[in-house]
């Protein structure tokens, strides 16, 4: 390069070069683009008057408010009190109604289980699944088999104070012992015992075993399970005849529950939830067809 | 000599200090770290305890030639590149296959998304990309300076040193050391290092440019200097950390709250515009005009779109921020200042498409022009994508999704990556002395595979993100969310697999441009045909048969010179 070199023209573009030169790279003196300078010019400008608009200066204890008075906060708020409003009369019929109630007012129980839906999406899914399916330890529920009970009342009350919660007398309660590690029965006693369950339930022949585990469930398990081993919902005992486990019915996992016992625990709702919401997310989980002491009720589909 | 043995005795005091405080350290993945430093310092004595022998031995290594640039580091540079840049890509098509299907995490923490994640981030955005800037900008400021590098030992330490900066930032992420900051995920003592490192640079290109022989400083190097600066400003502010343990990995950041996630996204947003645009827009000065053989469209324009990049770009952190604990005004501020940056940003654009001028043809003929002039599309494309993206309305919308990372990688994949490969391909047969490259017709190969794999890749990150983002915020008419977080998940399953498939492709592409130039530094030519020539057909190539009996009419007689005439029958 050289600034005494001359400016040459360029042939293919017929425009100047500005006579500088690096390693071969020359530059034009293209003149800027006029539709880039404008466009450049516009955005400023919608700049300027986007920052009058809204707020955006700062100040020494505050920034300017913007001539449309709009914040992110007030326009959250606005949004929320106008879904409110909706909603409010729809609130103010279910907060009257008591749960076993709405059944009554199928109108009224179909929004309670549409807006359920929508709570169960947000609180639940979690442990219980996106379908309420359950999984290992979080009950299914969908099925009609109901620890704490599955009429609309018995639901509310446990979405409302959980089970198993500290420090909170409402809460469901219960515990079973842990009779292996406590050391209230021996192994081969807790296997004779897990043999007999699986008797009871369908899934093995009676033999010696079960037999012997007959009269160990008389002593140990029939004053919360029953004699017949059909459960007991005012102390959450599951009915032990069915298909249904929570943990599993193979006679290994039957063993480890019998052996350390089970504790699964569930929030306490109340006072995360308000009141019409529980109530909403009873009607839904008694609305997914195990719901007792009503007739299910029909919902539309999304 | 008695330098030679400073030299060695301070690396091997080194290697025993580290190795000492390995039993020391507060935390497992401090001492993996001392280790590698230990092991790197063992080797750094060994290297000069080999240069003292020879001294010794009356070898007297050879003073480099003068009269040719100083190549070697970029050598290195570009193979450091190659190198991390399959790296990087098989991490990024791991994860993403991980998305898709959960079970490839493999159930190991060192396997999980979360740590694989920025391993990816970090992989190609500073180890492929870093080294292709430090690679290119050492090549370029020599030659536009028409000096040798000030300071070759810093510059080979700048090298090892960055190489060293990537080891332990990869191998902390696998170990779960993280600062837990986007793109700054590495502890405080490697931030401390790259500090280092990063001055070394500054140092060698500084240097470099003050040497110069060039009364005026070429725009490139105004990207480059730009680039080193903004970066070093932002990592030590970013990274401004209270470490728990002098021996241990934990540090705790200087701020709180909303105001270390602005410091964050400040820093976050300018690690784009500083690292992934200023620099590469630095190589695109030098490798356009030098490939196409054009001179740069408009200067007037380089000067105003470079200032007004840097002076906007740096306001434009806080759009990140939207809707979050940041005060309004700056979220205004953050909006405005990227609204005002889509035309700054598109100067390079322009400079860099309207440098063709006069050589268009080279689209058609030329794979690495082909290349440039994609990645300058996809630089347009991601460049007004960014600025729509940040008023606050669409934002509401396109926040947290997918769409975010498809204009990511609309950006990085297209503009970044393209560019890269581009500079590359121009660089590889330079550097080792060949005449041509391996072969042009796998640039062809490389630039299609990487083209649908972009494609693919964006498209399906739009419809996911937008489709997200709609699911996401769906009332249905009784007032309540229609869809909960796991169903959208589930809706998003197919587009994670065409993602992935786009990340196939994109990484294909590039497993063939390590090939070709694995090749063609081997000093290998591959026999194939040109990728155009113009027409030619031995079997017309004569004189018309003068009119027999039969008589075809007889084509008007026209003399071959004469350009005006109408075109020939037999055309």
């Amino acid at each position: 390069m050289a600034d005494d070199k001359q400016k040459r023209i360029d042939q293919p573009t017929g425009t100047e070069t500005m006579g500088h030169e690096w390693d071969g790279i020359e530059e034009l003196n293209t003149p800027l683009p006029r539709w880039w300078l404008w466009a450049f010019y516009a955005t400023i400008a919608w700049g300027v008057v986007y920052m009058v608009l809204f707020p955006a200066w700062p100040l020494i204890d505050r920034a300017t408010g913007g001539t449309l008075g709009w914040s992110s906060r007030a326009q959250l708020e606005q949004e929320l009190a106008a879904e409110q409003a909706k909603k409010a009369p729809l609130l103010k019929a279910l907060a009257a109604t008591p749960v076993e109630q709405l059944p009554a007012n199928p109108a009224l129980m179909q929004a309670a289980v549409e807006g359920g839906r929508a709570a169960f999406r947000v609180n639940c899914v979690a442990c219980h699944g996106s379908g309420a399916a359950g999984s290992k330890g979080y009950p299914n529920l969908n099925d009609d088999d109901w620890l704490w009970g599955g009429d609309l009342k018995a639901i509310e009350y446990t979405i409302t104070h959980g089970t198993r919660q500290p420090d909170h007398d409402a809460t469901r309660f219960s515990q079973m012992p842990a009779f292996g590690r406590d050391g209230m029965l021996k192994a081969e006693e807790i296997g004779d015992l897990a043999a007999h369950v699986r008797t009871i339930s369908g899934q093995q022949k009676p033999g010696a075993a079960s037999q012997r585990g007959g009269a160990l469930f008389a002593q140990n398990c029939a004053s919360c399970h029953g004699a017949g081993g059909e459960g007991n919902r005012a102390v959450g005992a599951p009915n032990l005849k069915d298909a249904i486990w929570l943990y599993g019915g193979d006679s290994e996992t039957i063993q480890a529950t019998i052996a350390n016992s089970r504790y699964g625990v569930m929030p306490k709702w109340g006072g995360r939830l308000d009141p019409v919401t529980i109530k909403m997310l009873a009607a839904y989980v008694h609305s997914l067809g195990g719901g007792e002491g009503a007739a299910p009720v029909q919902t539309a589909s999304r | 000599m008695e330098t030679m043995v400073m030299k060695s005795g301070g690396w091997l005091l080194l290697a025993v200090v580290a190795t000492l405080l390995v039993g020391a350290s507060a935390d497992f993945g401090f001492s993996v770290h001392l280790a590698i430093v230990a092991v790197a310092a063992m080797a750094a004595m060994v290297w000069s305890l080999r240069n003292a022998g020879n001294a010794a031995a009356g070898i007297v290594a050879p003073r480099p030639d003068q009269s040719v640039y100083d190549d070697e580091p970029i050598r290195w540079g570009v193979i450091a590149t190659l190198f991390w840049g399959v790296a990087g890509f098989a991490a990024g098509l791991f994860i993403a296959l991980q998305l898709a299907f959960p079970a490839l995490n493999l159930g190991f923490e060192y396997t999980s998304f979360g740590r694989l994640r920025p391993l990816h981030t970090s992989a190609v955005i500073f180890a492929f990309g870093g080294n292709a800037l430090i690679a290119t900008s050492f090549y370029v400021v020599q030659r536009t300076c028409r000096a040798r590098l000030a300071f070759p030992g810093l510059a080979r330490f700048v090298f090892w040193g960055y190489q060293l900066f990537i080891v332990l930032a990869a191998t902390g992420y696998v170990l779960g050391i993280t600062e837990s900051k986007e793109y700054a995920e590495p502890e405080w003592y490697v931030d401390l290092w790259l500090t280092a490192v990063w001055v070394a640079y500054l140092a060698v290109f500084v240097g470099t440019v003050a040497r110069r022989r060039e009364p005026h400083i070429y725009v490139a190097n105004w990207f480059y200097l730009g680039f080193i600066v903004t970066v070093a400003m932002l990592h030590i502010v970013n990274n401004l950390t209270i470490p728990v343990s002098l021996v241990g990995s934990k540090s705790y950041s200087a701020f709180a709250g909303v105001q270390d996630a602005l410091t964050q996204w400040w820093y976050g947003h300018n690690a784009v515009g500083f690292f992934l645009t200023a620099g590469f827009l630095a190589m695109m000065y030098y490798f356009v005009p030098k490939q196409a053989e054009r001179p740069v469209y408009s200067y007037r324009l380089s000067i105003i779109h470079f200032w007004s990049l840097i002076f906007l770009y740096i306001w434009a952190g806080p759009h990140h921020l939207h809707y979050t604990a940041l005060p309004d005004w700056a979220q205004t501020l953050g909006m405005v200042f990227s609204i005002m940056l889509w035309m700054p940003s598109w100067g390079g654009m322009i400079n860099g498409l309207m440098t063709l001028n006069g050589a268009w043809d080279k689209i058609r003929t030329d794979p690495i022009i082909r290349m440039m002039v994609i990645a300058l599309a996809f630089y347009g494309m991601a460049t007004f994508e960014g600025p729509m993206m940040s008023i606050r309305t669409v934002n509401s919308l396109s926040h947290y999704t997918e769409w975010t990372i498809g204009h990511v990688h609309a950006g990085a994949l297209g503009w970044n990556g393209m560019i890269t490969f581009a500079c590359v391909y121009y660089l590889v047969p330079r550097l080792w002395g060949r005449t041509r490259l391996y072969s042009l017709r796998m640039i062809n190969w490389h630039f299609w595979l990487a083209t649908v794999g972009i494609v693919l890749y964006a498209a399906a990150m739009w419809v996911a993100g937008i489709m997200q983002g709609l699911m996401w915020r769906e009332y249905g008419a009784d007032g309540y969310l229609v869809y909960a977080f796991s169903e959208v998940v589930a809706a998003m399953f197919p587009m994670y697999v065409i993602r992935s498939v786009g990340g196939l492709l994109y990484l294909s592409g590039f497993l063939i441009m390590v090939f070709n130039c694995w090749m063609t530094v081997k000093g290998r030519l591959r026999e194939e045909a040109p990728l155009s020539d113009a027409a030619f057909d031995p079997a017309r190539d004569r004189p018309l048969p003068s009119a027999g009996p039969t008589g075809r009419q007889r084509a008007p007689r026209i003399p071959a010179n004469q350009p005006d005439a109408p075109l020939v029958a037999a055309e």
